[in-house]
């Protein structure tokens, strides 16, 4: 039944390696970049602020493929070179996820009460401190099976990389689909392995979301 | 700065280039629109049978959302329009994949058919959200379950999930960028047939950029002009 996917196995899951690379790499940067736009959207500094929100409603408001081409498009322009795919994709990605990180963590930030803080002061940390010590750590637990969600969205999001002609999975699939015109089972197989993985990811997220309940 | 790079505005409105572009922002309207209805009906369907009495009425809503929303809109797309065919035997399928236009077609469902397991959620956290002596008042004035659903709870939870429902609306247009993919010439297909012609992607896509923005803002004002249009005075809302 899954002939054409057994012949080409190898080539597949090289794909399937390509994805889950980039996932990782989008979710390394993102959350890193996320961490600082989630501070950017709650400081008082109107120049941190504004520039911040701009960014975030400017990126939340457009599709992932077009950011994606516009990096394809205008990093050669920076760099001076043309650039491969797969960095091109890279910096897309965690430009793109920054933005929804960041907002997840706002939200986290801002459940932090002010007591926390201010007892984080008063033992004499400074603002970096109590930001690295306090606020990031708490807020990253309490909105971990969002983070976990977005993470989902993320790897889901992966396979857009497709348009810039990236070989991931789905573009490995559809090349490998164009010799052997196997499309239900070839396209299945894509289907079902992202279910697979999802589902059991969004499990784990659900038993984060019971866990919480434990205060901090 | 690397290259020397000349920027060429003019890609956005010389002819034929600026038409293309216009051409495109119509078919992106078409499909977010046409893909809406299929998503609100079908989403509000199984948002519904989600909560039902019947075991196996959950289970089979259940399993549509968990299965529509683990795989990426990508995949689902190229099955349906790459292996949806074959699904219906070798005569058939050759008239099928011998409709003009069939990937317009498969990108309107596939959109509403991926979204609609968004809007179920959503409906059901609305379903949650209404007081449990709501339903049994509904139902100890002689209503039926269903005319109790259909006077009473989906009334109430749909102004409920307005501000959800706005982005997910938001989401259907940038979403149908998507599917440039299978070969339908919407906004952000457009962009990139003029970097083809003129090699000034880069302009192509900023303004593709702008005009997502502004349907993004129309989406907004339509969504709150509906939201104070339907409000009950007393339930809950946004303000």
């Amino acid at each position: 039944m899954f002939d054409a996917v057994a012949k080409n196995i190898s080539y597949l899951l090289g794909g399937y390696w390509i994805t889950v690379k980039l996932t990782m790499f989008a979710l390394a940067g993102g959350i890193s970049l996320g961490i600082l736009v989630g501070l950017g959207r709650i400081s008082r500094k109107k120049w941190v602020y504004y520039p911040v929100t701009f960014y975030v409603n400017l990126i939340r408001n457009i599709p992932l493929i077009l950011v994606i081409f516009w990096f394809y498009f205008v990093m050669p322009i920076i760099v001076g070179s043309p650039m491969d795919p797969f960095p091109s994709a890279v910096i897309s990605f965690i430009i793109f996820e920054a933005t929804y990180f960041g907002e997840i963590l706002r939200a986290g930030y801002q459940s932090v009460s002010k007591g926390q803080i201010d007892a984080g002061y008063s033992t004499g940390l400074t603002y970096i401190q109590t930001t690295r010590y306090i606020l990031i750590p708490i807020a990253l637990r309490r909105m971990l099976p969002s983070m976990i969600t977005q993470s989902i969205v993320t790897y889901q999001d992966t396979c857009l990389a497709f348009v810039i002609g990236l070989p991931e999975f789905v573009r490995r699939t559809t090349i490998v689909d164009n010799l052997e015109v196997r499309s239900i089972q070839l396209f299945g197989f894509v289907a079902i392995l992202f279910l697979i993985t999802c589902y059991i990811s969004s499990a784990v997220s659900r038993r984060f979301e019971v866990k919480r309940e434990r205060g901090y | 700065m690397g290259i020397a790079y000349n920027f060429d505005w003019g890609v956005l409105w010389r002819q034929p280039y600026g038409v293309w572009l216009l051409k495109g922002v119509w078919l992106t309207i078409q499909l977010g629109l046409l893909g809406w209805f299929i998503a609100l009906a079908l989403g509000i369907f199984i948002g519904t049978i989600r909560i039902s009495r019947w075991r196996w009425l959950r289970f089979l809503g259940t399993a549509y959302v968990e299965v529509f929303r683990n795989i990426p809109f990508l995949v689902q797309l190229f099955f349906w329009y790459y292996a949806g065919p074959m699904l219906f035997g070798q005569t058939l399928q050759f008239r099928i994949n011998a409709i003009i236009g069939l990937n317009y077609y498969v990108a309107i469902v596939a959109l509403g058919l991926y979204t609609a397991s968004r809007v179920a959620e959503h409906v059901r956290a609305g379903f949650g959200s209404i007081a449990r002596d709501q339903y049994q008042a509904a139902l100890s004035t002689g209503l039926t379950e269903v005319q109790m659903y259909r006077y009473v709870i989906i009334p109430y939870a749909l102004r409920i999930i307005i501000p959800p429902l706005t982005t997910e609306f938001l989401t259907i247009f940038k979403n149908s960028s998507i599917a440039m993919t299978i070969g339908v010439a919407e906004a952000t297909f457009m962009s990139y047939k003029i970097d083809s012609e003129t090699f000034h992607g880069l302009e192509a896509t900023t303004g593709a950029m702008a005009i997502y923005l502004i349907l993004g803002l129309a989406v907004v004002k339509l969504m709150g002009i509906l939201e104070s249009r339907f409000r009950i005075a007393g339930l809950v809302g946004r303000k």
